[in-house]
Formats: structure tokens, C-alpha cells, sequence
């Protein structure tokens, strides 16, 4: 009976300590935002994208009028399923590591003789590109990050990103590191993942696509990336260059395991 | 007389052309190679050892940065004028800035001074990141002596002077501030009359 009493009163001890703590940790402004998040993740408007998405894989298209059904994004042809979290990856077909993006810009390329090279972020035919991203992304919802780094290059494009990451220049001596190397800070308001360690890298990585609250758009992770180097005040990043397959890779391989969140809403 | 004042010109414009004729990377490569042409095996210390490991480059540029320093320090500006501090709420306009220097921005928009992204300053903003110190009660704390205001100054305009390795922008140094937005950004920070020392 005593002891009893005694349990329960340190569980209440211990709740009304973690809530207090918890309150410390979060300013009001943050808790609003997480309600915020809570309420809008119950219908994701990135559902649209991903519906069209799966269509478009079905699809037949393109000058040779064929699906992409056939198109292999790393497990064998036409497997869905556990390619977002094992991309970038090395392919034998291109020599070289592609991540999801440039991965289905190759596959419209070689099934459907859609040439997309200038693939302008939501313009002509990356608006498709995003679509089958989120619709991809979602088929490996749940499923742990494993970027495979057998071949030589997927190490090499590895070590590439880490160090590009590391990379300061610019006006305002910005690198990624710059804001994302230290724990539990924050931009404004604006929580910043330490991409350095497992669980904030795995997370970040498997955040994009997500549909953002703000502007009513689908940023995949080509997209995301444009916009960060943006406000690094960097010149304008490639679409599929050597950079951001290499930040992909890293991020990628540093989130090892983490359980894939995409597709995400973020403000 | 004349011929003094050409010797002179002509010493400056070679030291000058000194510090700016190869970038960085340029140097850092003419280092390497210089190290490597300059030994040979012998005996049992083999040409390898002079191979940098991850750990050795990375100490290197650490090193090579603290000395780095100096230069900076000596290359800050101070007001012609002499007078440090501005108005204390324009230049609070200027620390919720964050705009400018983007590739959407056009080149004739002002640059924000970015403070509040990474700083609390006033204690009415809440909306304040963390990634650099708080700066609430900066001028209460420290007074406004000569060698605070300098000090000061010289952060703003070129805080890696003091940490070449600091994450915070080198907003004179790099032209991303005026000399009156950083007048007024001392007056926020400064004068006793601004909230922050309140």
C-alpha cells in the first residue's frame, strides 16, 4: 500500500518534471508551431503529388509510348519499393552515383525518349519528376536508410560530401556547417538539425519531399538543396551536379538506419 | 623628391601585389609542391613521410588560420570621423534584416545585418536564434569605454579578427554593411538609452 502510494506519487513527480523540463526546452512559439505540425500532418497535400506520381509510372509516354515501369532505380527493374532509401547509388548503365532525381530523368531518358536534361526546378518535365518522387518516396515509408557503399565512387561521392559540407565561402563565409554542425540550435525561431550525427541526418534526409505549408509547393531534395546554397549566398547550384549528389550521399550515409519519414509537411 | 615618392608608390603596389596575386588554393598547392620536389629518401626516413595524413592538413590550416588573424585585425576600419555610434533604432531595423546578397535579390537591395537570426538582442524579440551569443544587456554589461567601442566595432566589421574560424559574417571586412548601418547597430548594442540595456 505504502509502497504503492510511493510509486505513484514519484510517477507524478517524474511527469510533472518532464512536462516542466519539456516546457523549458520548447518556447510557446515552438510548441504553437508543433500543434500547427500535429494538425496539418493528418492530410498531407503531398498525397496529390503522389497519386499523379504513381500514374505517371504507369503511364505510357513519350516519344517510344512506354511506361517506366521497367525503369530500374537500384533493386532491378521496375522496383519500387526501398529505392528512395538506398539512393544515391552507383549505376553501372551511366557510370556514375544519381540520386532519386537524376535517377528518373535517366530512366524517361532510356524507356520513354523524354529528354529532361535542363530539368528546371517545377518546370515542364520536372513538375513529373517531382510527382514520382513523392509517389517513390512514400513506397518506402517506415523502411531504415541504407545507402549502399560498396562501389568505389558511392565512397568517393561520400567523402566528396562531407567535405563539401565542410566547405566555407561566399560573402558571408557560409558553409552547411555553418548551421547545421552543432546540436540543438536554432535560426530565429527555426530549429536547425546537426547533420554531423545518425539521428538528425537520417531524419533530414528522409524530410524531403515535403510539401511546404508556405508556399503551397513539393520541394524534393534537388530543390531543397538550391534553396539552402541560396541563402548560403552561394551561386546557383546545378540541378543533379556532382555537389548535390555528394551532400545527398553524406547525409545519406550519416542517417544510416533511421526510419524514412518522407513524403513530410514543413512550414 | 619626386623620384622618392615613385620608390615609394612602386614598394606598395609590389607588397600589395604580394598578398593578392595568388588565391589561397593557388598558395596551398605551390606549398605542396615545393615540399614535394624539396626531399628525397634517405636511410630509413622514406619520401612518403612528408605525406599529410587527414589530421596533419586539417592542424596545418588550423594553425595557418591563427595567423591569419593578425592581417584581418590590421586591415579593420574604423569611422573616418571618428564617431562609432549611430541611432539605436534604425539600427534595430537593420539587426531583424535578413535579406540581401542572394541570387534573387537585385544588386542595388539593401543587405539586412542578419543579428536576430542567430542572437537575442532586445528582450521584446522572442523570434532570436541561438547559434551566436546573447547580446541582451551587451552595452550594460561591458560600459562604452574606447576599448569597448573598438572592440566592438571590430567585431561587427570583421569578427574573424578575433576567431578566424567564427560562423558569424565579416560585415565590413566583406562590404555587406555600411559604415552608417554598422554606426547604428553600435548605438543598439551600446547606447544606454537603446533596449538592449535596459
Amino acid at each position: 500500500m505504502l509502497t504503492k502510494s510511493i510509486q505513484k506519487a514519484a510517477f507524478g513527480l517524474a511527469v510533472g518534471l518532464s512536462v516542466s523540463l519539456a516546457a523549458i526546452a520548447q518556447t510557446d512559439a515552438e510548441k504553437a508551431i508543433d500543434r500547427y505540425r500535429e494538425l496539418v500532418a493528418d492530410g498531407n497535400p503531398a498525397e496529390l503529388w503522389e497519386a499523379k506520381g504513381e500514374d505517371l509510372w504507369k503511364k505510357k509516354r513519350g516519344p517510344k509510348n512506354a511506361s517506366l515501369e521497367k525503369c530500374d532505380l537500384g533493386l532491378g527493374p521496375g522496383v519500387v519499393k526501398g529505392a528512395y532509401v538506398s539512393l544515391p547509388r552507383y549505376f553501372d548503365d551511366v557510370k556514375k552515383v544519381q540520386d532519386l532525381e537524376t535517377r528518373l530523368v535517366t530512366c524517361m531518358d532510356q524507356h520513354q525518349g523524354i529528354k529532361a536534361k535542363a530539368a528546371i526546378y517545377d518546370r515542364d518535365d520536372h513538375k513529373d519528376v517531382i510527382s514520382l518522387v513523392a509517389w517513390i518516396a512514400a513506397e518506402s515509408r517506415g523502411m531504415p536508410v541504407n545507402l549502399p557503399q560498396s562501389h568505389p565512387e558511392e565512397k568517393r561521392m561520400y567523402e566528396v560530401g562531407k567535405r563539401v559540407f565542410f566547405y566555407r565561402a561566399g560573402p558571408y563565409d557560409f558553409a552547411c556547417a555553418t548551421c547545421h554542425a552543432a546540436d540543438n540550435t536554432r535560426i530565429r525561431l527555426q530549429g536547425l538539425p546537426n547533420l554531423t550525427n545518425n539521428e538528425p541526418a537520417g531524419k533530414a534526409f528522409t524530410s524531403w519531399p515535403a510539401y511546404r505549408v508556405s508556399n503551397s509547393q513539393l520541394w524534393p531534395m534537388q530543390k531543397r538543396l538550391e534553396d539552402c546554397f541560396r541563402q548560403q549566398r552561394f551561386p546557383y547550384v546545378e540541378f543533379g551536379s556532382d555537389v548535390t549528389i555528394a551532400l545527398s550521399s553524406y547525409m545519406g550515409v550519416t542517417g544510416k538506419g533511421v526510419k524514412s519519414l518522407a513524403p513530410t509537411i514543413k512550414r | 623628391m619626386k623620384k622618392s615618392t615613385f620608390i615609394i608608390v612602386g614598394l606598395s603596389v609590389v607588397l600589395t601585389g604580394c598578398a593578392t596575386m595568388y588565391s589561397a588554393a593557388e598558395l596551398e598547392k605551390m606549398a605542396k609542391e615545393a615540399v614535394e620536389k624539396s626531399f628525397s629518401a634517405k636511410g630509413i626516413a622514406k619520401k612518403e613521410r612528408i605525406n599529410q595524413d587527414a589530421i596533419n592538413l586539417a592542424c596545418t590550416n588550423a594553425e595557418l588560420s591563427k595567423t591569419l588573424e593578425a592581417a584581418e585585425y590590421q586591415a579593420i576600419k574604423y569611422p573616418a570621423d571618428g564617431k562609432f555610434l549611430g541611432d539605436w533604432k534604425a539600427g534595430e531595423r537593420v539587426a531583424q534584416g535578413g535579406g540581401g546578397s542572394t541570387y534573387s535579390d537585385s544588386a542595388s537591395a539593401p543587405n539586412g545585418g542578419n543579428c536576430y537570426n542567430c542572437h537575442q538582442i532586445s528582450k521584446e524579440e522572442i523570434s532570436h536564434g541561438t547559434l551566436g551569443p546573447s547580446l541582451y544587456n551587451f552595452g550594460k554589461l561591458r560600459g562604452n569605454s574606447e576599448a569597448v567601442v573598438k572592440y566592438t566595432w571590430g567585431k561587427i566589421y570583421n569578427a574573424k579578427a578575433f576567431n578566424a574560424c567564427t560562423n558569424m559574417p565579416r560585415f565590413g571586412h566583406q562590404g555587406i554593411l555600411t559604415e552608417s548601418q554598422m554606426k547604428d547597430l553600435m548605438a543598439l548594442l551600446l547606447d544606454p538609452t537603446s533596449p538592449v540595456n535596459k
